[in-house]
């Protein structure tokens, strides 16, 4: 990454550069205006898209296959204001604007893109972005919205005013997208050098940029649309006094207990199906060592992994639905007196929330961060937020030894209760975590909360459709890749030496020397197999279980659930679940963390002081369940 | 008047902002902008942050920070 910080100064006399080729477009423009799903739309590929400023944080590749010109290369940048630069993604933004990125081409040609739906504050980026001197083609997104509630431009009147072409396009529905290829077509020959005849405002400025901006909009006619009626309405429900915290309940509430009450009976039947068909496939494979390998070995592993895919996507497709419609933004208003007395920057929240999906994408999001303390801060709490990697030992503790008794009629039952705990426990120890950190290490002034609040937008199939795509995709390389590594690796071990029982193999030995230390959390040797392997990814322990008690002949013709209860207590289950909720067993989080704070001594740290938390917790809870009940 | 003071529903004129550069030029990019209007449109729920109506676009701000933020309310019939 760019440690360079490049100087926040801007060219006042446009920069004109005598191009050859295009080879290089870039995608610039404020932050949620689009063009993330824009670059989805002109490459084929998927990038992360939704609704709230930020999502974008570092630069992405892409072919530009998707209007016919796969010979010409798409950078997508993160969002910014300006070409000042006070945070790590802006900055990523303009060094690979100006050619400074090591490793990253200069581009040749610029997209700028500009949510039409504020398009006289948007325009405030045109001017320094036109004084780059590249040749550039302004996209007006989301002219579809403007058009429906009553806005206006003269494009025509606007290309004049700036100089370039302009078109009016919508990046959701693919409207509008022929300008670009034919802006590309046309500079593709050898483009002339851009005559500067505008009359860009001097200074690096906001306040002549203004101006400027106010100007244009005027003369072109701009009438900005009528913001949208019913996002009005909805936030006066949604940030109500007391429907808002309430609804706000309700959603988490709601989408825990659909996880389990239409997710956890699909798991179930997708298991038993799987059970039967290596049964059928190991009687036809004979009663020799590769049914073993296949079967008891790799099967119930990889498939006690695979069988919470049905969950994982349900969440996902939860998650999905809150961050495309604009509901995220408002959960952080909601929750930000809950952050304050942490200390925590108001922005961390937006990180904190999405690391319900994956840590890594989240510590990167932190980059949004200016604040340097604020932002090592976010990054090492985020690993305590839920992550979708924990799901599948939740489902499958809670499923075995979570009765399915309703609290709360129909609409919430203890299964999602427990979960829910367990999410809460998690989101505790991150603001524990930050309280301490912010009070001792990392002590800084308070950051300002600036949140823009996106207008409200109904999902679109498309983009839903193609996250669970991605991200069951994800899931199932890793049950084919990591998973099943591990479970080969498990076997073998498990069978060496020769015709020894499992306890007497390599692994048993290994399980009984570690399991003194792990003795009182409740853990029998298997578990801690389980822990050890799933020091490489937290959903290993899964298959890792399924490969063990597949092995052994004492549980051999259980399933996995029964398997356990045969072998644990109460007081482990619980145990065990809280150890997974405190632990950093993710080598990929690790990576990115020191990744992003270029040093091995933020990622040990945290390995750390997770684990130990994570060992006293679980020390905690076996001693006080097994008291209790 | 600081705009934190500023009523919901109320409509003033920004004047100017007294905050350190990096801020006050992230929040001048926002929309706002002294001579600009801005709406106190609604609170959170637990009191603060406020949402403001400023250019056609809502943001959230902290009392902390909107108090550096000066404002007058227009003159009577100016609307």
């Amino acid at each position: 990454m760019s440690d360079c910080c490049s100087t926040a100064t801007i060219e006042i006399a446009p920069v004109t550069r005598v191009a050859g080729k295009i080879q290089t477009v870039a995608l610039v423009g404020p932050p949620n205006s689009g063009k993330s799903t824009l670059f989805n739309r002109l490459t084929g590929l998927r990038q992360k898209v939704a609704n709230y400023p930020g999502v974008t944080v570092e630069q992405h590749y892409g072919k530009m296959s998707g209007v016919d010109r796969g010979d010409l290369t798409l950078i997508d940048l993160p969002g910014i204001y300006s070409l000042n630069t006070h945070s790590e993604d802006a900055r990523v933004a303009v060094s690979v604007l100006r050619g400074e990125m090591p490793g990253a081409p200069a581009p040749d040609a610029v997209l700028l893109v500009l949510d039409s739906l504020h398009l006289q504050r948007q325009l405030m980026l045109a001017a320094p972005i036109l004084s780059l001197g590249l040749p550039t083609l302004v996209l007006l997104n989301m002219s579809d919205l403007m058009e429906t509630r009553g806005g206006e431009v003269d494009t025509l009147a606007l290309a004049r005013e700036l100089g370039v072409p302009v078109a009016k396009i919508s990046a959701t529905r693919g409207t509008g997208l022929d300008s670009i290829k034919h802006f590309l077509d046309q500079k593709s020959g050898i483009v002339k050098a851009v005559a500067p005849r505008l009359e860009l405002p001097v200074v690096g400025n906001p306040r002549s940029y203004r101006q400027w901006a106010t100007g244009i909009s005027t003369r072109t006619k701009y009438k900005a649309p009528i913001s949208s009626a019913w996002t009005h309405k909805l936030d006066s429900i949604l940030l109500g006094r007391i429907t808002g915290p309430l609804l706000f309940l309700v959603v988490v509430f709601g989408v825990f207990q659909v996880v389990f009450s239409v997710g956890l009976p699909i798991s179930n039947a997708s298991q038993e199906f799987l059970n039967g068909l290596g049964a059928k496939v190991g009687l036809l494979l004979g009663n020799g060592w590769i049914e073993s390998l296949l079967i008891d070995g790799v099967w119930k592993g990889v498939s006690a992994v695979l069988v919470f895919l049905p969950q994982i996507l349900l969440l996902f497709l939860f998650i999905g639905i809150l961050e495309d419609s604009g509901y995220l933004a408002r959960a952080a208003l909601i929750a930000d007196r809950v952050m304050r007395p942490i200390g925590l920057n108001g922005k961390a929240f937006i990180p904190l929330l999405s690391a319900y999906a994956c840590a890594v994408p989240a510590i990167m999001a932190a980059r949004t961060i200016e604040n340097k303390r604020d932002r090592l801060a976010t990054v090492l709490v985020t690993p305590f937020m839920t992550c979708s990697a924990r799901l599948p030992i939740y489902m499958l503790m809670i499923a075995a030894f979570i009765p399915n008794k309703k609290l709360l009629g129909d609409f919430f039952g203890l299964q999602a209760a427990v979960m829910l705990g367990l999410y809460a426990l998690g989101f505790l120890a991150a603001l524990m975590t930050a309280r301490i950190l912010k009070s001792s290490l990392l002590k800084a002034s308070s950051a300002p909360f600036i949140l823009e609040l996106p207008q409200y937008r109904v999902p679109t199939l498309r983009s839903l459709g193609l996250r669970l795509i991605d991200r069951g995709k994800v899931f199932t390389q890793q049950a084919g890749t990591v998973i099943l590594c591990v479970m080969i690796v498990l076997w073998v071990l498990g069978h060496v030496p020769f015709h020894a029982d499992l306890p007497q193999s390599v692994i048993g030995h290994i399980g009984r020397w570690i399991e003194p230390i792990i003795k009182p959390l409740g853990f029998n040797w298997k578990i801690g197999i389980g822990l050890l392997s799933s020091v490489i990814a937290r959903e290993v322990i899964v298959g890792t279980l399924g490969t063990l008690y597949g092995a052994d002949p004492a549980t051999q013709s259980l399933n996995l659930q029964a398997a356990l209860r045969h072998d644990l207590t109460l007081g482990g289950a619980m145990a065990l679940v809280v150890f997974f909720a405190f632990a950093m067993q993710c080598t990929s989080t690790l990576a990115v963390v020191r990744r992003e704070m270029n040093s091995w001594k933020w990622p040990l740290l945290q390995f750390t002081y997770m684990s130990v938390l994570a060992y006293l917790g679980a020390l905690a809870t076996n001693v006080l369940v097994s008291h209790f009940f | 008047m600081a705009l934190s003071e500023l009523k919901i529903g109320r409509t003033a004129v920004i004047e100017g902002l007294l905050l350190p550069d990096e801020i006050q030029h992230h929040l001048m990019h926002m929309g706002f902008m002294p001579e600009t209007r801005v709406q106190a449109v609604r609170r959170a729920p637990a009191g603060d942050p406020t949402v403001y109506a400023v250019d056609g676009m809502e943001v959230a701000l902290r009392r902390e920070t909107a108090r550096w933020i000066s404002v007058r309310e227009p003159e009577e019939g100016s609307r």
